[in-house]
Parts: structure tokens; C-alpha cells; sequence
């Protein structure tokens, strides 16, 4: 598994995402108020824009989440499945903090 | 031999060495002391302007202590273990012990270097040398130590003006009634009482001496003495230098024992942050000391956090606040006429006492502080005032709502009687509830109590509806999501209670929508200060008040389209919409239009958005008023309110009503007298004609109701409810909306006027205040490992000679 350092832990906001350009791909990682990191796919499957990172994070049922900020469609930061529609899903990458740097493997 | 080394020699630093000395420890202790004597009483400093010796307030040294007084710590070598002392040899220690206390905080306004503070006996010698030749004198600050400070200035002789931040006096330790008593006694004694003021600059004069203080509005405040005393910080520098670990507020982190991050170094007092608390009171200050103490000499004793509660007697007022300041149910008495004000806060069940507030009579304080969080020794009632035999259980005499004076009895009449099923009805049929709304919970529980069922949760995060969870938050003081979902939520929120929470912040605190934690709130229109369209870019709309442009503004909009390539539309608002731009584009976008005199048009924003107007009666034959100056005037004054949803206004100058002013939010339309004013008008998805609610208004009496009005709606609507909406669903309709913010039936537009005055006199530009801040500035990048890089994601087409974006859907 090859790890990309991609920004340091503290530039990571509570429950404000970022997005980060990883071989190609736009990752979208939010770090939550219980300290942890998530990293999902930036694409919206239902608008098809790459904003996922701009959504706003919380929890549903105490599942952490971010909701699409286009329609508002909500998904799992730790599954990547839709909660209003599970039929859909987006990609989930492994991330760690590692020596105070977030780093993504995609 | 043990060394003890304390730095800083303060209060909390002599009841250590005098703790120590007492428990027989035999090493060696060594205090180093920046100010020239040991530590004094500084609860007692203002008796030392009343003839009070320093020798007096100085406590004694515990025999075999070391002092070294008038001496600086400027580091501290955690390896070697030594403090080096400015000018001296280091100071080796075993054990080290920071005392350092706190500084006054001196807000950074133009002139703070020709202020006073209030904390050491050489700030009071300043201020008794600057006062000589004075006659009037100015203290920043109403809370405690700003009470005291204005007492030393009156006992100085001088005429003193108190200028707090908050709308009262004493916010931490009374509420808004209690404040009110407390200004009656304060401003009786003779002193200038500006609450709800901050402090724009230190005014000096031709000659270079202090000329007074001016407050945001432009307010003068004549002084030739002026006094920060507007909280302090912890004194943590020396802490932060050699790495301790130090909150993020400020603060030296220790643990219960006192013990730092490094177990060799103790924090004791105002500099240290225990439990994630600064403690500024003499009593935990000095528990922490005996705490610390009895830890390095082998005790197991340990600091819990610390009962804030406080009795004092200021300017000659009994000031008593224990136990919590707020609670699901209140009870209050109050005598303006004696001025006097005691409430207890009890839980919802009405069965455990909570705390308290007493102004002018601190009776209760002695004797109901032990009860806190303990059941009820006896009626509130009985406890408060003399009479009534209330029962526990909430008879029908036991008063709900204090405000209104509204009895359980009455709710019950309402829900059994007359057959009013949720709180709203209640509301509207008893008042209870309506002015400060802490008894709401009080409410349902009678409502299900008498068997009705309740339900109007906001989401799963929040169990009350969104007028509900403003009341909370503006009678409660909360300033942070956070501690709101804390409190009274669960979970950590979503993208419906997240918005509606950041809008109620907004609209009761102002302040920049994007500082600190309420950044993580926004929706991304707001997080962006822009409106994301389809393909992940966003549109930027600059405020044109009144649809009033020159053709300088003009060309510069333009000229910023082109040059950032931007698609250009005329809005139904009459401004100019501009498409396309990329988050990292829209610093360089706002830059150019800041510079060019533009501000924010909050187009993105849950608030007013425009005020449009037809051309009035300045150049149209038919105008009978000028259209176009009051629509600028409102926009201007409304400008950057949030609010439930989104605000829009118009002005027309004559009958004809060319600005369409009857579907709008609020609309105004000249008469010959005067001005017409029309509520809750709505295009959209479900068009209504906006409903007279005034006719032939002064320009004067039009602005306070409009004030009254959006102040009232903000208050009290549901999440995205627009006025029209709001309007259809208020019990009582249009009179009732008359009666309240026209006749004042419900005592609150005093409140409504003030809140509106807050807003307009800290409304700041926020793509301005953006733009000069770094750190804000740093989230507008499309890649946080590629600032530069462009999403390349983002492809546009050419259209009718502009671009358009190229989605997959």
C-alpha cells in the first residue's frame, strides 16, 4: 500500500472538509469532531460535480457523515453509502495521520 | 535538599508557599516575583485609593521563603530543570511551580497605549496621578472587576461612565432582569451606564492627552481617564516558550493534581487552564494552590473544577449568583421600586434547585447555595417571597412564566378548557412563553401532561422547533454550536440543524460567519461567501443598493466579468449576477470589487438580499417620494441580517407601484403623506400579495416597524420560512403582528428595537473582513495539496458569447 502525504493534520478544520489531488483523483477528507479522518471520493454521483468536500459534515444515528452541497443527499464518511438512497455509493480511500500529516492511499 | 521554585508571586502563589510552610515541607522554596512586593489582596485593591496602606494589603512571607521581588523569569530549561531570571544567574529547581497569573485584556483600538488597567498597586497609582486633573472618567468593562474599577475611579471623585459590551452589566454573573435592577442602583449612584456599546478608539486630544472614548456609533465619551478592565488573559508565555502544553485559548493545561504536561512542573491560579477552565476567582485559585501543595509534598488530594458562584457587594449592591444561570424553569421576584431581583432556575421537572441570581438582596444566597442541585427544600415560591403554599408538583398557582406572569392553572385552562394542543397555541392564547421562552419546555411538559402529543423537532439533533432553539440560545448566552448540541441536542448535527443554528448565531451576535467554529456550519454558499451552481463553481453578485450604480461601478463589474471570464446576467434584483468563477478565484474576484467600493451583496445568504426600486420621484413625473434614496437607506440598514430565509424588499414611488412591491418580504410604496408599508408578500414557487400593515408612515416610523417586523421574524419563524408563510401561520394573523410590533402587547419591542440597533452598529462588510484575513483566505483553494491548481474538472462551452458550463447531467 503506497501512502501520499497530502496536508498537515492541523490543516484540517472539525467537520470542514477539504479536497486533495491524489494521482489524478480528487479526495474529499473531513476530519470529525471526535478527532478521526475520513476520506471519500469528491464526486457527486447524483450531480456529477466534485464537491463532496464542500458539503457540511455531521451524523445521522451516529454514523459521521457529509451532505452532497448541491442536493443535500447524505453519505456515510466511513461506508460511503448513500443514506437516503443505498443504492449508491462513492469510493472510500484508506487515510492515516502519520507524524502529523495526513496520508491518503487511493 | 528539595527546590521549590514558584514564579509569578501573586495570591494563589502565597497561599502555596504559606500551605507549604504549614505542612513543615523543608526544603528550600524560592518565589520570583515580577512586581516589587509580595503578593497583596487584590479582592481588596480599590480600599488602597480609600486610604488602605500597602503594608496593610500585603500578606506576610512564610518564614525561611525565598523572594526574589522586582525579578523577571524569562525562560525556563526543562532539561537542565533552571529559570533563568532576566539579568541573573538560572535558578535550578526539582519541582517548579508557575504562578504567573493573567493580564488585563487591552482590546487593540487605535490609542489602547493611553489607557489604564486595574490589577497592580503601580495601575492604581497611575490612575490616582492621571485623575488628579480629571473630571471625568471612563471604565471598558461591567463586569466585576469593571464594577470595581468604575467604584475606584468614583472614589477618585471623578464622573464615571461604565461602557460594557454585552447588553447589561455583570453578564456573567446576572441575567437580563438582573442587569436591569443592577443598572437602576449603579446609574442612581451618579454613573454613566453604555451597555450594548464597544470601544471603536481612545480619543486624544491636540495636546496629546486622553480627550475620552469612541464607541462604534460614533459616540464621544468625554473622559480624561479611561480604563480597560474587560477581562484578562493567562499570563501562559513563559509555559509556551519551554513547550508545556497550553490550551487553545490560552491557559497552561494541568492536570487534576495541578501537574503540567511536564510532571516536574506544576500551574496554579489564573494561568492555569484546569478541565478545560480558567478559573479567575480567589476561592479555585486558591484550591488549586493547597491542591498543589499537598501533591508535591506526597498528598493525593485533587482539583474538581469549582464552584463559581460569587456574593459581593459593589458600588454599595448585594450581587449574589450560585449554581447554574440558566435552567429549564425559572422563578423570579423583582421590586423596581426597592430594587430588588432574585430568580431561582430550577430543572424541568420543577423538582431540584439549579441556582440563582439575587441583585439588591443576597438573602436567598446563604441559604439556598447548599441546595443547588438538590431537591427543593420548599416551594420557589416560599423561598423567594413570603406567602403561598405552591406545592412541588406544579399546582395550578405555581407561576410558569415569570415574564408574562403566566400560572400553571391558566396552561392547563388552555389545553382542557378551550382545547389548545401544541405550544404555539399556548403561545398565542396564555402569552406564556412569548417574551423570553425559557418556560417553553415547561410548556410541553404540561401539554403532554394533560395528554396531548408534541412534536416539533427541527431534526434528529435537536428536539425543538427552530424559534424555540433561538430563544434558547439568546436567553442562554450560547455562542458555539457545539455547546448547544452539548446542552440541549445529541449527535454533532446535519445540514438542516447546522444552517438554522449558524443563522441564529448570526443574527444574534453578528460577527463574521466564518470565524472559528461557526465556519464549519455553513452551508457552502456562505462557506464560500458565494452561490454554487451546478457544476461545483460559483456565482458572485456585489451588493448595488437600490439598483443605484454609476457608470464607474459599472465598468469595473465588467471589467472584473472579462477579465476572470466570467458569464454575465442582470438579476431580477436589479444587480448583476456574475457565473463561473472557481473557489480559488473568487479572493482575486472580491479584491478588485472591495477595491472598487463594493461590498458583499449576501446573495448567497440566508438574509436580505436586495431592496429594488423604481426611479422615484427624483426623476419620474407620476413619484410622489423618493423611491430610490429610502430603498437605499433600508438595503443599507438591513444589510448582512440573517434571518429564517432569504429577505427581499422594494420601494415604489407612487400608487403605480412600478418596483412590484407587493411581492416582496416587506414592501414600501409612497403616498402623498407618507410611506405604505406591506408585509409578506412572496413570488416563487407560490406567489402572495404582500398585506397593508400601515399606512401613511413617517420615514422614521416606517424604519422602527420594519425593524420590529424582520426582528420578530427572525425570532420567532420556522427554518426556511418565509415571511408569507410565517405571516399565514401566526396565531392572530396581521393584527396580532400589529399589536405586537405596533402597540408593544407583548412588552417585547423595546428588545426587538435594540437587537436591530446591535445589528446595524456591528454590521462589517464580510468579503472585506475575508480579504484581510489569512486564515480565512487559505480555505479558497480548489486542492489543499495544489493551492494553484485549478479543479480540472470544470469545463465551460461557449455560448452566445459567453461561456456555459459542460456537465455530464
Amino acid at each position: 500500500m503506497s501512502w501520499t502525504a497530502v496536508c498537515e493534520y492541523a490543516a484540517l478544520l472539525p467537520e470542514r472538509g477539504v479536497c486533495a489531488l491524489v494521482g489524478g483523483r480528487q479526495v474529499a477528507l473531513f476530519r470529525t469532531h471526535d478527532g478521526h479522518v475520513h476520506a471519500l471520493d469528491n464526486l457527486d454521483p447524483f450531480s456529477g460535480a466534485y464537491v463532496l468536500s464542500r458539503g457540511i459534515v455531521g451524523t445521522r444515528r451516529g454514523e459521521p457523515t457529509v451532505a452532497s452541497p448541491l442536493h443535500k443527499q447524505v453519505f456515510s464518511l466511513v461506508s460511503g453509502t448513500c443514506l437516503d438512497e443505498e443504492a449508491v455509493q462513492v469510493p472510500v480511500y484508506a487515510v492515516r495521520v502519520a507524524g502529523g500529516r495526513v496520508e491518503v492511499s487511493v | 535538599m528539595r527546590r521549590i521554585v514558584v514564579v509569578g508571586y501573586g495570591p494563589a502563589a502565597h497561599r502555596f508557599v504559606e500551605t507549604l510552610a504549614g505542612r513543615g515541607f523543608d526544603g528550600r522554596v524560592t518565589v520570583i516575583g515580577e512586581e516589587p512586593r509580595p503578593a497583596y489582596d487584590r479582592v481588596a485593591l480599590t480600599s488602597y485609593l480609600s486610604g488602605t496602606s500597602v503594608a496593610d494589603l500585603t500578606y506576610p512571607v512564610p518564614g525561611g521563603t525565598v523572594t526574589r521581588l522586582g525579578s523577571r523569569a524569562v525562560a525556563v530549561d526543562r532539561e537542565a530543570r533552571t529559570v533563568t531570571v532576566e539579568g541573573e544567574l538560572a535558578e535550578p529547581y526539582d519541582v517548579l511551580v508557575l504562578a504567573t497569573g493573567s493580564a488585563p485584556f487591552v482590546p487593540p483600538v487605535p490609542g489602547r497605549e493611553h489607557a489604564h488597567v486595574y490589577r497592580t498597586i503601580e495601575d492604581l497609582d497611575a490612575i490616582r496621578a492621571a485623575a488628579a486633573d480629571a473630571a471625568e472618567g471612563v471604565v471598558v468593562g461591567g463586569g466585576l472587576l469593571g464594577l470595581e474599577a468604575a467604584d475606584a475611579l468614583r472614589t477618585l471623585g471623578l464622573r464615571t461612565h461604565i461602557v460594557e459590551m454585552s447588553p447589561w452589566l455583570m453578564p456573567r454573573q446576572v441575567d437580563e432582569g438582573g442587569g436591569a435592577v443592577l443598572r437602576g442602583h449603579v446609574e442612581a449612584l451618579g454613573l454613566g451606564v453604555h451597555a450594548g456599546a464597544g470601544v471603536r478608539e481612545v480619543v486624544t486630544g491636540p495636546d496629546g492627552r486622553v480627550a475620552g472614548l469612541r464607541t462604534p456609533d460614533g459616540t464621544l465619551i468625554e473622559a480624561q481617564v479611561v480604563v480597560f478592565s474587560a477581562g484578562v488573559r493567562p499570563r501562559d508565555e513563559l509555559a509556551r516558550a519551554c513547550g508545556l502544553e497550553v490550551g487553545e485559548r490560552g491557559g497552561i493545561v494541568v492536570d487534576a493534581g495541578m501537574r503540567t504536561s511536564d510532571p516536574s512542573i506544576y500551574a496554579i491560579g489564573e494561568c492555569a487552564l484546569a478541565g478545560g477552565m480558567v478559573y479567575g476567582l480567589a476561592g479555585p485559585c486558591n484550591t488549586m494552590a493547597e491542591v498543589a501543595a499537598d501533591r508535591i509534598t506526597g498528598g493525593t488530594s485533587s482539583f474538581a473544577g469549582a464552584d463559581l458562584s460569587t456574593r459581593l457587594k459593589l458600588l454599595g449592591v448585594e450581587v449574589a449568583q450560585f449554581g447554574a444561570m440558566d435552567g429549564a424553569l425559572d422563578v423570579t421576584y423583582m421590586d423596581p421600586v426597592a430594587g430588588v431581583y432574585k430568580k431561582l432556575f430550577i430543572s424541568d421537572d420543577a423538582r431540584t434547585l439549579l441556582g440563582g441570581i439575587c441583585v439588591g438582596d443576597a438573602g436567598p444566597y446563604a441559604a439556598l447555595r447548599p441546595f443547588v442541585g438538590k431537591p427543593l427544600p420548599a416551594p420557589p415560591s416560599d423561598l423567594l417571597f413570603s406567602g403561598s403554599g405552591a406545592r412541588l408538583d406544579l399546582p395550578d398557582d405555581a407561576q410558569v412564566c415569570s415574564c408574562n406572569n403566566v400560572c400553571a392553572g391558566d396552561v392547563r385552562h388552555a389545553v382542557t378548557g378551550l382545547g389548545v394542543t401544541d405550544v404555539p397555541g399556548l403561545k398565542a392564547c396564555t402569552r406564556a412563553g412569548t417574551t423570553c421562552g425559557s418556560c417553553v419546555p415547561m410548556l410541553r411538559q404540561l401539554l403532554e401532561s394533560s395528554g396531548v402529543e408534541v412534536g416539533k423537532a427541527l431534526c434528529e439533533h435537536f428536539a425543538f422547533s427552530r424559534a424555540e432553539l433561538f430563544d434558547i440560545v439568546r436567553v442562554r448566552k450560547i455562542t458555539t454550536f457545539s455547546r448547544l448540541v452539548t446542552e440541549h441536542g445529541q449527535g454533532r448535527g446535519c445540514d438542516v440543524c447546522k444552517p438554522a443554528v449558524a443563522s441564529i448565531l448570526a443574527s444574534l451576535h453578528n460577527g463574521h460567519v466564518l470565524d472559528g467554529e461557526r465556519a464549519a456550519l455553513q452551508d457552502t454558499n456562505d462557506a464560500f461567501l458565494a452561490n454554487i451552481q451546478k457544476n461545483g463553481t460559483y456565482s458572485v453578485v456585489p451588493r448595488i443598493p437600490g439598483g443605484e450604480i454609476t457608470p464607474d461601478k459599472l465598468i469595473v463589474i465588467g471589467e472584473v466579468a472579462r477579465d476572470f471570464g466570467l458569464y454575465t446576467k442582470i438579476t431580477g434584483g436589479q444587480r448583476i449576477d456574475l457565473f463561473g468563477a472557481r473557489v480559488e478565484q473568487l479572493p482575486d474576484i472580491w479584491r478588485r470589487l472591495v477595491d472598487a467600493g463594493f461590498e458583499s451583496g449576501h446573495a448567497y445568504g440566508k438574509a436580505l438580499r436586495t431592496v429594488k426600486s423604481c426611479v422615484g420621484s427624483t426623476w419620474c413625473r407620476y413619484g410622489v417620494q423618493d423611491a430610490v434614496g429610502l430603498a437605499i437607506a433600508l438595503e443599507l440598514r438591513y444589510r448582512g441580517l440573517r434571518s429564517p430565509h432569504k429577505l427581499k424588499s422594494a420601494v415604489s414611488g407612487c400608487a403605480r407601484e412600478c418596483a412590484e412591491a407587493r411581492s416582496k418580504d416587506f414592501g414600501v410604496i409612497a403616498t402623498e403623506q407618507g410611506w405604505n408599508l406591506y408585509v409578506g408578500g412572496n413570488g416563487g414557487f407560490r406567489p402572495r400579495h404582500a398585506d397593508l400593515l400601515a399606512t401613511d408612515l413617517s420615514t422614521d416610523d416606517l424604519i422602527r416597524t420594519v425593524d420590529r417586523f424582520l426582528m420578530f421574524y427572525v425570532r420567532t419563524a420556522d427554518r426556511l420560512q418565509r415571511t408569507a408563510a410565517w405571516l399565514e401561520s401566526l396565531d392572530g394573523g396581521l393584527d396580532h403582528l400589529r399589536k405586537v410590533i405596533m402597540e408593544d402587547s407583548l412588552g417585547i419591542c423595546a428588545d426587538l428595537d435594540a437587537q436591530m440597533e446591535q445589528h446595524v452598529a456591528t454590521y462589517t462588510d464580510e468579503w472585506a473582513a475575508t480579504l484581510d484575513d489569512p486564515e480565512k483566505l487559505g480555505r479558497f483553494v480548489s486542492f489543499v495539496n495544489a493551492p494553484g491548481v485549478p479543479d480540472p474538472s470544470i469545463v465551460f462551452a461557449a455560448e452566445r458569447g459567453q461561456i456555459r458550463p459542460v456537465t455530464a447531467r
